[in-house]
């Protein structure tokens, strides 16, 4: 089946507010952006739903003088300087002139690094603290659910938000639970406090989806007597969710056909009074299946077996979608040269194993070896509201191990894992995720090299403007839900 | 006595007694009042740590490891886990680590003679994963399920060396769990915890038989005896004011009490350090993740040692991945704690307040030879054990992963470099040789 690469021209029709499903039912470079018949009256062609309202905060132009770079695309730079201004990295590099006005910070002896990415998160949809009404990350009502979205249920009060932020994480995807086949859209978050979740979303940022090999939806729904019971079930759950998709792509593409055929005819002065084509009736679920089809969504599959995810690159294969990443892929490294020719990231953990008889073959060289094939990409994700706190130390476990084993990986190439490739997996590397001009101020200056276990954010900014400073105690937590707790620890972000 | 010759037995039975081992030049973390020996040696032999000085003579056939100024260190604690115990925790027939007799709370009958190391199985693939990164021993503590009690039965320290008879002596322990994540085994209320408790304390202590609806049989009554009156018993418990109440609990039955959890601890340090209570933690639990919890802080280890409460580190529920235990104490140190209170807390606190403290934990002429030579901080996340030695023995340094890590490593080596773009490579692996420092001292 024929790909269409939305990507190009994604960020062009957000920013025109063209309708999430033109360009999913359609080509997108062919859709004209104010063209007749987005005037003429199609029925819910609403602008693109829940869009960001984001903005980032006015920051003083910036200077971080003297410090040990790591660009986040596979540079060092040593006593390097790195200036930020409008929001953005203007420059990176040794003895950088700073503009009149710019506030500098000395960084000698320090490290700086872009802000980090996890890939995957659940913050927000199982917060803290872990109660039952609280569990919103798992609708396990059908082994499909491709209809409802992570960002529905993000709580912005987490206080696992701000932990995460003290640990250098400025960008998140907020992920949907395994429990399902298909378990929803995912989202994409700027680590800022807000009040909603609008106001947190990535401007522009694709969504994904989220799927789920292997144990967890043949438990979940096996255990109910239906299915799936087995992986069998499982492939056979995926493969029915997407024809019934590609069916519906087509029930729309003849419509619009229809659709122009007498809108053409119309404007021909030709004298047809056929009917107006009647619109298939909408299906959230399918929408999202289809948009996935159409390159618009991106696919994230939680899969540890090397054996089930070399079926599922054949799934994606069959059904033309691309997946952005596995995800644990606790046995990777059994197919790394494979994984990595489809040009699919792995993002797993450093050394947890063994919960699962799926996660039973762990090993701790398992980021390295991903990231050892040519067009290997690996990542270090968390799946935890502890281990977003520390994604560094994570990286640096599997670093050393992968040094252990005879690999060469110096430090400005692991961070990548939590950078650059994170940001690629995502699709937002065009504007975060390195230190490179043009790109988002996101950046982190670490009290000494971040892989150490001793190593801490001193300071964090996101788009230029320091959210998180460790020197200046807040008196307050973020998160309202600290608010009056006699004991709860009034964490250290920066007021702003 | 009887242990001593069970001890002799089974060296002689397991082929032979472990030869001696002169480690030369090493920078020695006694884990006791010496401190940091640098450019000391250690000798071992019959499983014990002969002598620890400058100089030492090599004894004729001794193996000599050159340790080159790096990190020896007593065999680190592997917390309280269920290693050997749970091979796959999803797969209930791998499982031993919890009683689950699925009555109603109040029809139930607790069952502490319920004793969790009994099931200890050295050939589980947990024991040299855990021991090749140099945790040498652990604590197997019961749980406690749905269907079960909070009361959760016995557990005992462990030796990961691999015997089969691994359990140390003086360690056992009774475990409680208590708080709100077990209300539901309690009718609904923490308060149905004490009166329970009560309940089950007055069974143990009664002469006369046991009434209908006693929650304890004849054995459970001894072996809750047996706790009272200065016997071990670790709650783990988080909210301070439920710490508080079982100090008074734990005085007014004559019991010892460990804290394990201790999220809020930190609260009421004053009164853990004037009862000498310990307090078994996670550095790294930070998160308000309950209503018991909304007190976590990364400092809680540091305000508790500042305080004069002794601590040792532990993780809650992780078996697989116990080796990162080295993690938190790094974690600690970095919020606070000093580097060598953190590194008694992996060692010579907790065989402390298990029982051991006069054989294990240190590293002291006459102690068991557990010991471990570290590639460099052993706090450090980018460190490895180079070797570990358990009762004097070298262990061998390989693992499950290590076996899948070789046979895999070696396929995609050659797939790559029949390839074009093989990156570069380092030299070559060798499992003794240190090819990477990232040291690093806080």
């Amino acid at each position: 089946m024929r790909r269409t690469k939305c990507d190009a021209s994604r960020a062009a029709w957000r920013a025109h507010f063209i309708t999430a499903l033109s360009c999913t039912l359609t080509a997108c470079a062919a859709t004209p952006p104010d063209g007749p018949a987005s005037q003429a009256a199609e029925p819910q062609r609403a602008s693109e739903p829940f869009p960001s309202t984001y903005r980032p905060p006015e920051s003083p132009v910036t200077l971080i003088r003297g410090a040990t770079v790591l660009t986040g695309v596979g540079e060092r730079i040593d006593n390097g300087d790195v200036l930020l201004a409008d929001g953005r990295i203007q420059a990176v590099g040794p003895s950088l002139t700073p503009p009149a006005d710019a506030r500098i910070i000395d960084a000698q002896g320090r490290w700086v690094t872009p802000g980090l990415i996890d890939v995957h998160s659940h913050l927000g949809v199982y917060p803290s603290p872990s109660i039952k009404a609280h569990d919103d990350g798992n609708e396990m009502i059908d082994p499909v659910t491709a209809n409802v979205w992570a960002e529905h249920a993000v709580w912005p009060q987490d206080p696992g938000l701000q932990t995460a932020l003290e640990g250098g994480v400025t960008t998140l995807q907020i992920l949907p639970g395994s429990g399902n086949l298909i378990g929803g859209r995912g989202v994409t978050l700027k680590n800022v406090a807000a009040a909603t979740v609008q106001a947190m979303k990535f401007p522009g940022a694709a969504h994904g989806l989220k799927m789920a090999c292997g144990e967890n939806p043949k438990r979940v729904y096996g255990a109910q007597s239906r299915a799936p019971m087995t992986r069998m079930g499982n492939v056979a759950g995926y493969r029915q969710a997407f024809a019934d998709a590609q069916n519906y792509r087509e029930q729309w593409l003849k419509f619009e056909r229809e659709f122009a055929r007498r809108q053409e005819n119309k404007h021909g002065g030709s004298d047809d009074d056929a009917a107006a084509p009647t619109p298939p009736k909408r299906d959230i679920e399918l929408e999202t299946l289809a948009a996935t089809m159409q390159g618009d969504i991106l696919v994230h599959v939680h899969c540890y077996r090397s054996d089930e995810m070399a079926v599922m690159l054949d799934l994606a294969e069959e059904f033309g979608f691309r997946i952005a990443a596995f995800h644990h892929a606790v046995e990777l490294y059994k197919i790394a040269d494979l994984v990595a020719e489809h040009g699919v990231c792995g993002a797993q953990w450093a050394d947890w194993w063994g919960k699962k008889i799926e996660m039973y073959d762990g090993v701790q060289e398992n980021i390295a070896l991903t990231d050892y094939p040519a067009n290997g990409c690996a990542i270090v994700h968390s799946d935890s509201e502890e281990g977003v706190q520390r994604l560094n130390q994570e990286a640096a476990k599997a670093m050393a191990r992968g040094v252990r084993a005879g690999l060469d990986i110096p430090p400005e190439r692991a961070i990548r894992w939590i950078t650059s490739n994170a940001a690629k997996a995502l699709g937002v590397d065009a504007h975060t995720g390195s230190l490179e001009p043009g790109k988002m101020a996101d950046v982190v200056i670490w009290n000494r090299d971040p892989f150490s276990v001793y190593a801490l954010a001193d300071q964090v900014f996101i788009d230029g403007a320091l959210v998180f400073d460790r020197a200046a105690r807040a008196a307050k937590p973020r998160s309202d839900f600290l608010l009056g707790q006699p004991l709860a620890h009034p964490g250290l972000e920066t007021p702003l | 006595m009887k242990s001593l010759i069970a001890c002799c037995l089974a060296f002689i039975c397991s082929g032979a007694l472990a030869q001696d081992v002169l480690i030369r030049g090493a920078t020695i973390h006694t884990a006791s009042e010496r401190g940091v020996l640098e450019n000391t040696d250690v000798l071992l032999r019959n499983g014990r740590i002969a002598a620890v000085g400058v100089g030492l003579e090599a004894p004729s056939g001794a193996s000599i490891v050159a340790a080159k100024g790096r990190a020896l260190t007593p065999g680190l604690f592997g917390g309280l886990s269920a290693i050997g115990v749970n091979e796959i925790s999803l797969e209930s027939t791998t499982v031993d680590a919890y009683l689950q007799l699925n009555a109603p709370a109040f029809a139930m009958q607790w069952r502490p003679e319920f004793d969790v190391a009994v099931a200890y199985n050295p050939n589980s693939t947990l024991v040299p994963v855990a021991r090749m990164e140099g945790l040498t021993w652990t604590v197997l503590e019961p749980g406690s399920m749905p269907g079960g009690s909070f009361l959760a039965g016995q557990g005992a320290a462990v030796t990961l060396g691999g015997a089969y008879d691994a359990a140390l002596q003086g360690s056992r322990s009774l475990f409680i769990n208590l708080g709100g994540e077990v209300s539901a085994l309690s009718g609904g209320s923490r308060a149905a915890q004490w009166m329970l408790l009560e309940q089950a304390i007055h069974e143990a202590r009664s002469r006369t038989a046991p009434e209908d609806g006693a929650l304890l049989r004849p054995l459970g009554r001894q072996a809750l005896a047996r706790y009272l009156d200065g016997g071990r018993v670790v709650f783990h418990v988080s909210r301070a004011a439920d710490i508080r109440r079982t100090l008074e609990f734990a005085r007014t039955h004559g019991m010892r009490p460990v804290i394990a959890g201790g999220e809020e601890a930190w609260a009421v340090a004053r009164e853990l350090a004037a009862r000498d209570v310990p307090v078994l933690l996670d550095a790294l639990a930070n998160l308000p993740s309950s209503f018991d919890t909304i007190g976590s802080r990364l400092d809680n280890a540091a305000l508790l040692h500042a305080a004069g409460v002794r601590i040792a580190f532990t993780q809650f529920g992780e078996s697989h991945n116990a080796r990162k235990i080295r993690q938190l104490a790094g974690n600690a140190v970095a919020h606070g704690l000093p580097h060598d209170a953190a590194l008694r807390a992996l060692t010579a606190e907790p065989a402390r307040i298990f029982g051991l403290g006069e054989r294990r934990g240190r590293i002291e002429p006459g102690l068991t030879a557990d010991l471990v030579l570290w590639s460099g901080d052993p706090l450090e996340v980018t460190a490895f054990a180079e070797q570990v030695w358990i009762e004097g023995r070298a262990v061998p340094m390989r693992s499950r992963q290590t076996e899948l890590r070789d046979r895999y490593l070696q396929r995609l080596r050659q797939t790559q470099q029949s390839g074009a773009h093989a990156p570069a490579e380092s030299g070559a692996r060798g499992d003794a040789t240190p090819t990477f420092h990232r040291e690093s001292t806080p």
